[in-house]
């Protein structure tokens, strides 16, 4: 390495000096692109009928699998920490929502407007579970946080599988089902009251969700994290990933930095949960258990870590995988297994690995090296 | 009081099932330092040979149970060795998720081989049940409970008295070190799936006849529950792994019966938040500061 | 022995210069590991401006100094004033918004981000706006962040690292290594900087370059450094107060002269393995 001992060293370019933000500016970019062109895309399609009816079914799904798939990467990947309870901020969202949504039937009767308020509220109470969960756990290092968020995400399960709500003139009713005698008629609501969760049997829901939500959702969940990982506080949640000790060596604080992903990521899983929710006409919380945790973290994964783009993709195609392997039909699951243990193993062992990663790392070279 | 004791014994019952499954994840763990998600479908496995081999084929009870023990043991170094041991070197996550990948195998090969029809599993033990003080002790419990104190002190035995024991502990100090120590660290590593999985198959069938629904996803919670009883006493301890997965065994049986059975998951789980929050490592586990 | 910066600081040997309160004053600073003594009855003044080495045999407990001062262990004896104010109760990252920065004698660097990521880092409590800020990247985000590239590339510019800004540092040569995490550790704008041993792995002209940069780094930012370093041609040739540690406990404090001449330093240290 050579060193310049001239001091006064020529200032760098305007071009050198915006060189680091304009790379990631521009891969940014392309995201929001992309993610439009294909909405946009499957959106005429849509309209003019040509997908076919799982297709159609499965796009407020997938939108909202994105979600979960770039928010749990910026707790994965972006902040390094292992979580398997995803689902559970996600289940917090969801049924924040569809009382919200239920509830406001008739002071907010416009559909799209209702869903923004529920995906907001959702958005809220995830975010303050977020905080509840990641203040006492975020201290826990590796695999015993991803255990306790595994136990916290199996008990929010739980204890909405105790919930009974009811919406009447009066405003909310709600019980908290432990002994799990009580239904719906404890509530006490009048007559023209609606029950909207009841206990185990899940919600009943006025479906109100839209792909061009969808869509919207995951432009504004690509911007928030896109643009946090770009600015002073997702750079220092990257550096206390990379290196803890020296992060704090250099006045990072962790916990803070640490909370701050973990909190965004949930009060995004949230909105996706809101979004999910209000799509269909029942749902129980069971939905949102440890599996599907695990199927976002596999998303996370295949797609590659703390790699945005990836996360949509591989959302995307593995939603869609099980239905396109329907030929195989009883086989499918058994297929989905396979393939996920045999990418695992061709990409990650060291033999097998080689000649992707040159591959890649030229890739990258030529793109300007986008971040890991 | 009669019904208290009751309680505890039935707890002290599903602690000893967890304790056996626990152990497997803590070996594995401490001496492979992953996280075998897929050990609790191997119990589903376990559950299903002796299932068959018993009712089906109508072979006797220690030959079922001991088929059952060499299918899952072959079954646990046949994945560790196809799809753990090429990620020897790869990051946690990866190898994580692999796991997933065999246990989703698993559960599908299972429902593909065996339909997601539950089966209604018959008890392997069929002796008289013991009555004390009023108190009816179910011939299951029994067993569990004795199978789980002679299993434990076998392995502890084994650990600390034989040399592939103390290989066993060598390599989950500094495998490195015991490479070169002359240690074959791959064998000893599938020695130490086979012994989990062995004790996985003990579990499966010793948890199907106390509780004889047996499917596909039979294994999953129970797997979960163990490893929360691992972690629990302290991952990578077997002493921790007893004593975690008695305790959870007895909170779960008490939460059920005192406090809520629709709560009965979260009160176990939430004990493990709290004593994780208070030793980070668990109760018997060493905590090991990051060296600067 | 090479000619000392001209600024007046040779604190390290505090009877001669008291006029300035030191950057650094640890009293009778210790510390047991489960009953065994690492560092005990450590004593040791720094002067704002000066450069102090710290020396010793292999496991003489010169990094666990540095673990003390910067509260990666909490000292089991002993004050340690930065400035005059006590950081005790204070934490790593307390510490170092107080003043005290660090290098790693195992580097330790934001390896996945690139060079320039890593100083901004060290700029991160420099950089003042909020998360919402960045989000919705409003205007303070575009101010702050160009005045952190500006600030980022000037530091680089001290080990004339420039060019290599948008490289992943963890891709980077081990000698760039180590001046990136002394640009780093700058960047927080430390009183007092403390390099665990600097010069490791570097060739003789690279040290020599390294010392003539941690001269310039003293001068143009007027803050003290101390320094744990084996190579002696370093040590002896920019620090004005040297303390040696052996056995966890000071031996000798002095100039460079001093310790050279020091019968127990030479029995204990330089007499055992000549540079």
């Amino acid at each position: 390495m050579k060193q310049r001992q001239n001091q006064n060293a020529q200032a760098p370019t305007l071009l050198q000096r915006l060189g680091g933000i304009k790379k990631t500016t521009r891969t940014d970019f392309l995201t929001y692109i992309g993610v439009t062109v294909v909405f946009l895309v499957m959106f005429v399609l849509q309209g003019q009928g040509q997908l076919s009816n799982s297709l159609s079914g499965q796009l407020v799904p997938i939108c909202c699998y994105i979600v979960m798939a770039v928010s749990l990467n910026l707790v994965v990947g972006v902040s390094g920490e292992l979580s398997l309870g995803h689902a559970g901020f996600m289940s917090v969202g969801a049924f924040t929502g569809v009382i919200a949504a239920q509830s406001l039937q008739e002071a907010i009767p416009a559909g799209g407007p209702r869903l923004l308020v529920a995906i907001l509220v959702g958005v809220i109470f995830a975010a303050l579970a977020g905080v509840i969960v990641g203040v006492p756990v975020l201290r826990l290092r590796g695999d015993y946080l991803a255990i306790v968020t595994l136990a916290f995400g199996e008990i929010i399960k739980e204890l909405i599988n105790c919930l009974i709500v009811g919406w009447d003139e009066n405003g909310l009713h709600i019980i908290f089902n432990i002994s799990g005698t009580q239904s719906v008629n404890n509530l006490g609501l009048s007559e023209n009251g609606i029950a909207i969760i009841k206990g185990a049997q899940g919600a009943t829901i006025t479906r109100i969700s839209t792909f061009l939500a969808g869509y919207l959702l995951i432009m504004v969940t690509l911007i928030v994290v896109l643009n946090l990982m770009r600015s002073r506080s997702g750079r220092a949640i990257m550096a206390i990933r990379d290196n803890r000790i020296a992060a704090e060596a250099t006045g990072l604080s962790v916990m803070k930095y640490k909370l701050m992903a973990f909190v965004v990521s949930a009060a995004l899983a949230g909105g996706a949960g809101a979004l999910y929710g209000l799509n269909f006409s029942t749902l129980v919380s069971s939905t949102f258990d440890f599996n599907t945790s695990i199927l976002v973290l596999v998303f996370v994964v295949l797609g590659g870590i703390g790699n945005i783009w990836g996360s949509i993709i591989s959302a995307a195609v593995l939603t869609l995988l099980p239905e396109l392997l329907r030929e195989f039909d009883t086989y499918r699951m058994l297929v989905y297994a396979i393939v996920l243990i045999l990418v695992m193993l061709v990409t990650n062992n060291e033999w097998l690995r080689q000649l992707p990663e040159r591959v890649r790392e030229r890739m990258q070279e030529k793109k300007g090296g986008a971040r890991p | 009081m009669i019904l208290f004791l009751s309680n505890l014994i039935s707890g002290i019952s599903l602690g000893s099932v967890y304790a056996l499954i626990a152990l497997g994840y803590t070996m594995v763990y401490g001496i492979a330092k992953m996280l075998n998600f897929a050990h609790g479908d191997v119990i589903m496995v376990g559950g299903y040979i002796c299932f068959f081999a018993t009712g089906q084929f109508g072979l006797p009870v220690p030959v079922g149970v001991l088929l059952s023990v060499i299918v899952c043991t072959v079954l646990g170094v046949v994945i560790e060795g196809l799809a753990y041991r090429p990620l020897r070197q790869a990051g946690s996550l990866a190898v994580l998720i692999t796991a997933i990948g065999v246990s989703y195998f698993l559960q599908n090969a299972a429902q593909l081989l065996w339909t997601s029809n539950p089966k209604v599993f018959t008890s392997v033990v069929t002796l008289p049940s013991l009555s004390l003080f009023g108190l009816t002790i179910s011939d299951e419990t029994i067993v569990t409970i004795l199978a789980c104190i002679v299993i434990m002190i076998v392995l502890s035995l084994f650990i600390s008295r034989t040399k592939l024991g103390k290989a066993m502990r060598a390599c989950s100090e500094d495998r490195a070190a015991a490479q070169l120590m002359g240690i074959n660290v791959n064998r000893t590593i599938s020695l130490t799936f086979a012994i989990g999985s062995g004790l996985a198959a003990i579990a499966g069938v010793l948890l199907c006849s106390s509780y004889p629904t047996l499917m596909p996803t039979t294994g999953s919670m129970p797997g979960i529950k163990a490893f929360t009883a691992a972690v629990f006493g302290g991952i990578g301890s077997i002493p921790g792994a007893f004593l975690g997965g008695i305790l959870l065994g007895i909170i779960e049986s008490m939460a059920k019966a005192y406090i809520s059975t629709n709560l009965a998951n979260s009160i176990v789980f939430a004990v493990l938040i709290v004593v994780l929050l208070v030793k980070p490592s668990g109760l018997l586990g060493k905590y090991v500061p990051e060296k600067v | 022995m090479s000619k000392m910066v001209p600024i007046p600081s040779t604190g390290l040997v505090p009877e001669r210069d008291l006029n300035k309160t030191p950057v650094l004053d640890a009293r009778n600073l210790g510390i047991d590991f489960g009953g065994l003594t690492a560092v005990d009855n450590f004593n040791l003044t720094i002067a704002p401006t000066e450069i102090a080495g710290l020396i010793g045999p292999n496991g003489a407990g010169k990094t666990t100094v540095f673990n003390l001062l910067t509260k990666v262990y909490q000292p089991t004896r002993g004050t340690i004033l930065l400035d005059g104010h006590d950081t005790a109760g204070m934490n790593t990252i307390q510490v170092n918004k107080a003043g005290i920065a660090r290098t790693f004698q195992n580097i330790r660097l934001f390896d996945k981000l690139t060079v320039e990521d890593n100083v901004k880092i060290g700029l991160h409590n420099h950089t003042k706006y909020t998360m919402w800020e960045g989000i919705f990247r409003l205007p303070r985000y575009w101010k702050e962040e160009k005045a952190a590239h500006d600030e980022a590339m000037d530091l680089l510019d001290i080990f004339g690292m420039q060019d290599l800004a948008g490289h992943v540092a963890g891709s980077l040569p081990y000698g760039a290594q180590r001046r990136l995490e002394i640009v780093r550790a700058l960047a927080t704008r430390p009183k007092l900087l403390l390099l665990d041993e600097p010069a490791a792995g570097m060739n003789p002209s690279e040290t020599a370059e390294l010392m003539e940069n941690i001269r310039k780094i003293r001068d143009t930012f007027k803050i003290a450094i101390m320094l744990i370093e084996h190579d002696m041609s370093l040590v002896m040739g920019i620090c004005e107060g040297i303390a040696v540690l052996n056995y966890g406990r000071i031996i000798a404090k002095g100039t460079p002269e001093e310790i050279q001449s020091n019968p127990e330093v030479i029995e204990a240290y330089l007499g055992k393995r000549k540079e």
